[in-house]
């Protein structure tokens, strides 16, 4: 179902109309109201009335999570707090958060942007949704959670955390939507097997992933494990929090909503526009905000964007599943990896279980790369050599895939660290250590 | 003729070899035999013990990746040659060892030994039997 057919097939002209008339009001607004982008500006002597085109926005300086984080708390704010009902952080896992205000209004297209990627995903008022995202200042658990109100959905915001309870309520209140973060989705999914809660036990029908990027190799387990159709969607505290973004029942890239936020993708290197068609780093500028309006944000995710029309019948542009960010991607003695390329090559092997930690150190002048997984068949444990022909096949696995030379260590179960605040942490550089 | 071993993987980090044993101990489970060999990353723990479903069960639940198998105990004459007499026994009959080790403690002044061979396991103890080394029954192990 499209929940908003007047906002989601509209012609491509007609989405630039709008995307104009709505950058030109935000641009202006963030001038007058907003002392940071007074001065940016000023310093390189741009008016609002420059902004004449869409093209125009790329004379708009970029703005970066330091500028945002520099501005702490409330220095981005283009509304008095009497107008703000609502204040989210992200999270601080370096320096202090930052923070950003949601008018009223800001909530209702929040709502809205919700309401349209659970409608794609296949949720309809008829259903009862767990919420397994964390809540508080992450604006995961809160943003889906009112957007599935929107729609009439029966919330259960159990949050993260608690596992054997949230299997309990799962299966009592009959839940047929889980929304949360794909790796304690499937920690999940791993609890409920060792308890023997299975399909008819439970009515689970649907997933909705968001907060942190995953695989298709690890979304096609989680959806065995389950029995479910899971799809993803994308958005980040900076410029809303979830709702930029979603899939379809296709499974061909996250609609973008395209009304609210205006889509760049620049090159990482040299920092330049390109042809949005082509891979390079999601630049975000908020067309309806009004407690925070953010120009030209620079979100690190690797993504393209696809303007092919879509057979779900929405004329949304759509951007691909987040292939990396800017700054998880290690270089390697000297080559580019990304984690999810090491996922991809680790999930569906046998005898392992799904999670996984990555280490990079330096021994001389050589980096090493660690690949820590989890050992859950006990059958190999009979012989030394089937363990060391495991280790030797996910070895030429990675090689094969990344072409670099790898460690394999195995560990015991349910020792990998599978989720902290509600994300991964899998990557530890400690080169610079 | 088999005896149940139980195999544990343990990662090459203090403390897991004692998890093992204090989790077996709580639950008043008695180790009879144990080897243990390892890489630098890991290693596997083998254990003879006196109740072993319910050990495989402890530990499982105590999160260990744990597996059962069946290996033959063997009891020798505590004095030079004797092991020889056994192994020689399978090397006549083209019966390879995957691995072997002996028990903590002994009886009448006889060594045990459990040995992993290759191959069927009834085959090697009709060999041994025949070369008059006694197999010990598995009631007999658990009993030590």
């Amino acid at each position: 179902m499209i929940w908003n057919p007047e906002r989601e097939t509209l012609k491509r002209k007609e989405y630039e109309e709008i995307q104009l008339e709505r950058l030109k009001w935000t641009v202006k607004r963030a001038y007058e109201r907003v002392p940071f982008y007074k001065k940016r500006f000023d310093e390189i002597g741009l008016k609002p009335e420059h902004i004449q085109t869409l093209k125009d926005i790329e004379k708009i300086p970029y703005t970066s999570k330091a500028d945002l984080r520099e501005n702490y708390p409330f220095g981005l704010f283009a509304e008095p707090m009497d107008k703000i009902v609502r204040l989210h952080a992200s999270s601080g896992t370096t320096g202090k958060p930052v923070v950003f205000g949601y008018t009223k209004n800001d909530m209702d297209t929040w709502k809205e942007n919700i309401s349209r990627l659970a409608a794609a995903a296949g949720v309809t008022h008829n259903d009862v949704a767990q919420i397994v995202f964390g809540y508080g200042m992450f604006t995961g658990g809160f943003g889906l959670h009112q957007g599935l109100e929107n729609m009439g959905v029966t919330v259960i915001p159990s949050s993260a955390g608690n596992s054997e309870r949230q299997l309990m309520f799962l299966e009592d209140f009959g839940a047929t939507v889980i929304v949360g973060t794909p790796s304690y989705v499937l920690h999940l999914a791993e609890l409920a097997q060792e308890k023997g809660l299975t399909r008819g036990r439970h009515k689970l029908r649907v997933g909705l992933f968001g907060g942190e990027g995953h695989t298709a190799e690890m979304r096609q387990q989680i959806e065995r494990q389950w029995g479910i159709e899971c799809t993803e969607n994308y958005g980040l505290t900076e410029v809303q929090g979830p709702g930029v973004s979603g899939e379809c029942l296709e499974h061909c890239g996250m609609h973008i909503n395209e009304d609210s936020f205006l889509y760049e993708i620049i090159d990482r290197n040299t920092l330049q526009p390109i042809n949005p068609e082509e891979e390079g780093e999601l630049v975000l500028t908020t067309l309806t905000k009004e407690g925070v309006p953010v120009l030209r944000y620079r979100t690190k995710d690797i993504t393209s964007i696809d303007f092919a029309p879509c057979k779900c019948g929405r004329t949304t542009a759509r951007m691909s599943k987040i292939k990396g960010r800017t700054d998880d991607m290690l270089i390697i003695r000297g080559v580019n990896v990304f984690p999810s390329q090491i996922e991809s090559a680790l999930l569906g092997t046998p005898h392992i279980g799904p999670h996984y930690e990555i280490y990079v150190s330096r021994k001389g002048y050589m980096d090493k790369l660690e690949i820590k997984v989890e050992l859950l068949d006990s059958s190999l444990l009979e012989k030394y050599s089937e363990l060391e022909r495991l280790t030797k096949m996910i070895r030429d696995k990675i090689k094969s895939n990344l072409l670099i030379d790898a460690t394999i260590t195995l560990v015991e179960p349910k020792t990998l660290e599978r989720f902290v605040t509600g994300k991964a942490h899998r990557v530890h550089d400690l080169r610079n250590q | 003729m088999s005896v149940a071993q139980i195999s544990v993987f343990l990662e090459n980090k203090a403390g897991r070899l004692a998890d093992v044993s204090r989790e077996l101990g709580k639950n008043g489970i008695d180790i009879n035999a144990l080897s243990i060999a390892d890489t630098t990353h890991f290693g596997i723990l083998r254990l003879i013990v006196n109740q072993p479903e319910r050990a495989v069960n402890v530990l499982k639940e105590a999160g260990f990746t744990v597996n059962s198998s069946p290996v033959l105990a063997i009891a020798i004459d505590d004095e030079p040659g004797a092991l020889s007499k056994a192994l020689d026994a399978l090397n006549e009959n083209q019966i390879g060892i995957d691995y072997i080790y002996a028990f903590v403690g002994r009886t009448q002044n006889r060594a045990l030994v459990i040995l992993r061979v290759e191959g069927p396991l009834e085959e090697a103890g009709a060999v041994l039997s025949k070369a008059g080394i006694q197999v010990l029954k598995d009631t007999e192990v658990y009993s030590i």
